[in-house]
């Protein structure tokens, strides 16, 4: 698994990765209230603004770790936003992409550097 | 950054500290603030609030009424029939018709007692200071702190500690020893107010939380709890540029102070301000509630179909309403929109999604009558 500086994870799975925030991130932000997913099929670069989430505090954007392709959202945490903040690092996954070059993830940061980032 | 008398209080039981209006305050506890809001609608819940203003407007000449008629020259309410015991809403409007604070006023018997928001307090001192010195002395209590127990759980909870608080009704003020009470509130729910020397005021809170049903509430959950109970917060639904007409504030005025009333007008903006009440304004404050689950909130432009590119509106306050379990706001629209039902259009990041006016309280009012 690999982390963003903008608190989001990436997991392998297949050829596809799978991208959901940390459990850090998901206590920082409160408990979720609404969640807008982007269409599957979205092309995105990294850096872009492709989730909004709001708490009851206020809203924020997941943008996308990693070029790439959305190729499936997770409708669960659509219907029920506090999934997130049950279960940020399995369940309440936000969204798979197909990445335009692989090899990117290699520049993210390890479970480790993640962790000290946060501490 | 200033801190109140509860700030090792509030640090001690995990508040997440954030600056508001000068102050460090608690925005949440460990508790969250859905949570905390659901505890305060079904239990009883502790709120800071001692970064707000208490001041005492006592009359040169003894007599209360004294105070009375002079605030009068300030605010459009009728504080001359205020009794001895009560408190009342309150709003100090300027020359243009606008709203420069809102405020409690209880008569204490030989003197006024005020308290008015944080952000405004030092602008008030002085404007009562401009206007009322002649004959009133005003001072601006500094060694104070104000707490609020809020919701159905608060009477029992006071009442183990001051008896009597119990035969208090909505808006009544009561002195307990160096302990001064009143039976109101900013959540909709019944509850108290209480002013409590600063020395004493962690010892007291904790002695509070110390009770079952009891949990210290911040910020966020103070805003979402006014919210659902369609409760005004200066500076984002009501300040200098809104009217008390167009923020639906008509009830606060009392028949004394009307047109044809027995001391009609006589307070800034009066002719505006009337004008307004009998015709009525061009804009008017609503409670919205968005069709969707997405919040609208405060900024949030609102039209009144899909295309218009002219806005008929805008949201003051919005967010999530964790007791109605969905997005809820307030805020102003055209006259011609105001009508409980009509469905009106939210840009909310570009796209226009549907709501409906709608009545507030979003949450009914619990008050002990």
């Amino acid at each position: 698994m690999k982390f963003t500086e903008e608190h989001e994870w990436l997991k392998p799975e297949g050829d596809l990765v799978i991208v959901g925030i940390t459990q850090h991130a998901a206590d920082a932000l409160g408990e979720l209230v609404f969640v807008e997913m982007p269409d599957a099929g979205t092309d995105v670069e990294k850096g872009d603004d492709v989730v909004v989430i709001e708490s009851v505090k206020a809203a924020s954007d997941i943008i996308a770790p990693l070029d790439g392709e959305i190729v499936e959202v997770n409708s669960a945490i659509v219907d029920a936003p506090t999934l997130v903040n049950e279960d940020p690092m399995g369940e309440a996954w936000f969204f798979k992409m197909k990445l335009t070059n692989p090899s990117d993830m290699d520049d993210l940061m390890d479970e480790d550097a993640y962790k000290a980032l946060i501490d | 950054m200033l801190k109140t008398p509860l700030y090792e209080f509030h640090i001690a039981r995990g508040g997440k500290m954030v600056p508001f209006a000068g102050y460090e305050m608690p925005v949440q506890y460990a508790l969250g603030v859905m949570g905390e809001h659901k505890h305060t609608r079904e239990h009883s819940g502790l709120f800071d609030v001692s970064h707000m203003g208490q001041v005492l407007l006592t009359p040169k000449s003894g007599n209360v009424l004294d105070a009375s008629l002079a605030l009068e020259t300030l605010v459009p309410m009728d504080i001359l029939a205020l009794k001895d015991g009560r408190q009342r809403y309150a709003l100090f409007t300027n020359d243009e018709g606008g709203i420069r604070d809102d405020l409690m006023v209880a008569n204490r018997g030989d003197h006024l007692f005020l308290v008015v928001n944080a952000a405004c307090k030092a602008a008030d001192i002085a404007h009562m200071r401009e206007h009322l010195s002649d004959t009133c002395d005003i001072v601006e209590i500094e060694d104070r702190a104000l707490l609020a127990l809020q919701g159905p759980a608060s009477e029992g909870v006071l009442a183990s500690i001051i008896p009597d608080v119990a035969d208090m009704k909505f808006m009544d003020v009561g002195v307990f020893g160096d302990i001064w009470v009143s039976r109101s509130g900013y959540t909709g729910e019944d509850g108290y107010e209480i002013s409590i020397p600063a020395d004493d005021a962690a010892a007291f809170a904790e002695q509070l939380c110390a009770i079952e049903g009891v949990e210290p509430i911040g910020l966020g959950a103070r805003d979402s709890l006014r919210l659902e109970g369609g409760l005004c917060l200066y500076g984002n639904d009501i300040d200098t540029h809104t009217s008390l007409i167009e923020a639906a504030l008509n009830w606060s005025i009392q028949k004394a102070r009307r047109a044809d009333g027995v001391r009609e007008g006589g307070f800034p903006g009066a002719d505006i301000i009337l004008a307004q009440f009998a015709a009525g304004a061009t804009k008017s404050r609503v409670g919205i509630l968005p069709e969707g689950r997405a919040p609208m909130r405060g900024g949030t432009e609102l039209y009144a179909n899909e295309t218009d590119d002219v806005p008929i509106g805008v949201i003051t306050s919005g967010g999530f309403g964790p007791t109605l379990g969905g997005p809820i706001s307030m805020g102003y629209v055209q006259a011609d929109y105001k009508a409980v039902g009509t469905k009106i259009f939210a840009d909310v990041r570009g796209k226009r999604l549907p709501a409906f006016v709608a009545s507030m309280p979003f949450v009914p009012a619990n008050f002990k009558r």
